[in-house]
């Protein structure tokens, strides 16, 4: 045992010496978190928009009035002929139009007014977003319905609710299966494996102190995550933070299986990177709908998006935070990545040649 | 006493025979060579002496215990130095003999005693940051921190000045005076001159096995180096 965690002690000596290693492990989940928190943004905050108003009376100004209203928009230019659109989305000044027909009060009263949307969809998901907004915004002026929205569960529809719990995932996938391939591929290169191996050190001694660390590491990463994902973006954890924890291990024992599998196979820290990255990284970033819903996936895509460990850790984690889900809503994935990690563990234990070839 | 035993040993990797059924003994306190040159599977067969490589066929045993059937005893009682003098650089000396230290099993006692015994001015120096010579040192204080009946060494002075060879075989006859067995793999000739019996290997077979003098004699040479060459004209691979 204290064989053991002598080995342990080396293992965080190579982490803290190494300047590359400490940047990738605790520099690049605090840039990640701030790109993705700041960079990425699907919601509104003043787009561009003009408007074209062809009756000039109470009801139109009344409703341009409530446009703006919201801070959703913010008036770009006000026109008064078609010719004029063109040249305001190819200028970019504008990224919508909104025209209001003739004499929209009194044709407003026999139900026959006329509103416009015209908007730029070289962007096609913002052209989608603020045609929403538009029309909800304007859905005041069909006084013959009332239409109600309730947006659950992320009311303000805030990118960082989505994006911070897919960003623990793939923080989890980076540390844990990228970093424990790089660090027993490079004993394998540097020849301390061979010497390791003629020890009395059993090889599971040897991938469990290598493993260790980082599951540690992963863990303190997790809290900075959420830590700044509370207090600087302010996404909300209404579930329990202890089933939170116990999901995150197991996710993390998954990726470690993950990483173990990759060094079997690897005989270079190269071959081991681009493996990760290209194995791993990837389908965490594309195909668990992280950034695209896994619902809106070509069949292919989808079928394959079942196999990715992080899509089944993504409804988790959502679920905990945003939605205060329990055990009892969460068992069907829980269960899987439970799956998924036995499998794993077993193939590398086969894998793991215990002497070198 | 024989502290090696080897019989029919072979490690074939798919049809190609690494080592092809050699058998030899060696004795305790003798500093026993394996000469060849690159590839005529001197490291295999040392691999498989030290518990690294399951043989396809024969039998070894080595202090007493068979390879095959006990590696975790035999790893327990030998020493072994790698091609690469196998020391983590980026951890310091005191750091390296601590941690495989406590892998074999010293007292923090025992390993305060071995650092106490060691060039106090290097303790604290990274490994990566010291001359060769001085890594070989350490790389092989290190391997015999257990204080094992037999020490492997697979071409220990690769790399390093003639001067640092000479000096590093020194300690090897100390070690060899107080009953230590030494399995030496080498392919400079001037070396085999330094032990006490060789088996010169040539595709994977002992080409011939004695001692330096017995060697030349018997092939009417006048140095290894005439010997080697003589044995190994036969050869196909290297």
């Amino acid at each position: 045992m204290r064989a053991f965690w002598g080995f342990v002690r080396k293992e965080f000596y190579h982490i803290f010496r190494d300047k590359r290693t400490l940047m990738i492990l605790f520099g690049m989940p605090v840039v990640q978190l701030l790109l993705f928190g700041y960079a990425i943004r699907n919601e509104l905050t003043s787009a561009d928009l003009a408007v074209w108003d062809q009756s000039n009376d109470v009801v139109t100004r009344e409703l341009t009035g409530k446009l703006f209203a919201s801070g959703t928009f913010k008036l770009a230019a006000v026109i008064h002929s078609e010719d004029e659109i063109e040249d305001l989305f190819r200028k970019g000044i504008a990224r919508q139009v909104v025209v209001f027909g003739p004499d929209f009060a009194n044709r407003r009263a026999r139900g026959t007014a006329e509103i416009l949307m015209i908007t730029d969809a070289s962007d096609p998901n913002m052209a989608q977003v603020l045609q929403g907004a538009t029309q909800s915004i304007l859905s005041d002026a069909r006084p013959t319905m009332n239409v109600s929205v309730r947006m659950l569960y992320n009311p303000q529809l805030k990118s960082a609710n989505l994006f911070v719990p897919g960003l623990i995932a793939l923080i989890l996938m980076l540390v844990s299966a990228l970093m424990t391939s790089i660090s027993i591929t490079r004993e394998k290169e540097l020849g301390t494996m061979e010497t390791l191996l003629a020890s009395p050190l059993s090889p599971v001694d040897i991938i469990l102190g290598k493993v260790i660390p980082y599951l540690i590491l992963s863990l303190v990463n997790v809290c900075s995550v959420l830590f700044i994902a509370r207090f600087v973006f302010d996404v909300p954890f209404i579930g329990s933070i202890t089933l939170f924890f116990v999901e995150a291990f197991l996710f993390t024992l998954t990726a470690l299986a993950l990483g173990i599998v990759i060094s079997t196979k690897a005989k270079t820290q190269q071959v081991a990177m681009m493996v990760a990255l290209a194995g791993l990284l990837l389908p965490t970033i594309l195909l668990s709908g992280l950034i695209y819903p896994v619902d809106n996936m070509p069949a292919p895509l989808y079928a394959l998006s079942h196999m990715v460990p992080a899509r089944w850790f993504l409804d988790i984690v959502r679920g905990i935070m945003l939605k205060g889900n329990g055990i009892a809503e969460l068992w069907p994935q829980t269960l899987i990545l439970v799956g998924m990690t036995v499998a794993l563990i077993t193939v590398s234990l086969k894998n793991l040649n215990i002497r070198l070839d | 006493m024989n502290v090696i035993e080897v019989n029919g040993l072979s490690k074939h990797f798919g049809s190609f025979k690494a080592v092809d059924d050699i058998t030899f003994d060696v004795k305790k306190g003798e500093i026993f060579g394996f000469l060849g040159a690159n590839g005529a599977g001197k490291t295999t067969a040392m691999r498989m002496l030290t518990g690294l490589l399951v043989a396809t066929s024969g039998n070894a045993t080595v202090a007493g215990y068979d390879v095959n059937r006990e590696p975790e005893r035999v790893k327990a009682r030998i020493g072994y130095m790698s091609q690469k003098f196998s020391l983590y650089e980026d951890l310091t000396v005191a750091e390296n003999v601590t941690l495989f230290g406590g892998i074999y099993g010293l007292s923090d006692e025992q390993i305060r005693e071995k650092l106490l015994e060691m060039e106090p001015a290097s303790l604290k120096s990274l490994v990566g940051s010291l001359p060769l010579g001085w890594k070989q040192k350490v790389s092989f204080a290190t391997a015999m921190l257990h204080d094992p009946a037999i020490v492997f060494l697979d071409e220990p002075t690769g790399g390093v000045d003639p001067i640092t060879r000479r000096q590093f075989w020194n300690r090897l006859y100390e070690e060899a005076d107080r009953g230590v067995t030494l399995f030496v793999t080498t392919h400079y000739m001037d070396e085999a001159e330094y032990c006490d019996r060789i088996a010169m290997m040539v595709d994977g077979r002992i080409a011939a096995i004695g001692t330096p003098a017995e060697l030349k004699s018997n092939l009417n040479a006048a140095s290894m180096d005439e010997v080697f060459v003589k044995l190994a004209r036969g050869g196909v691979r290297s």
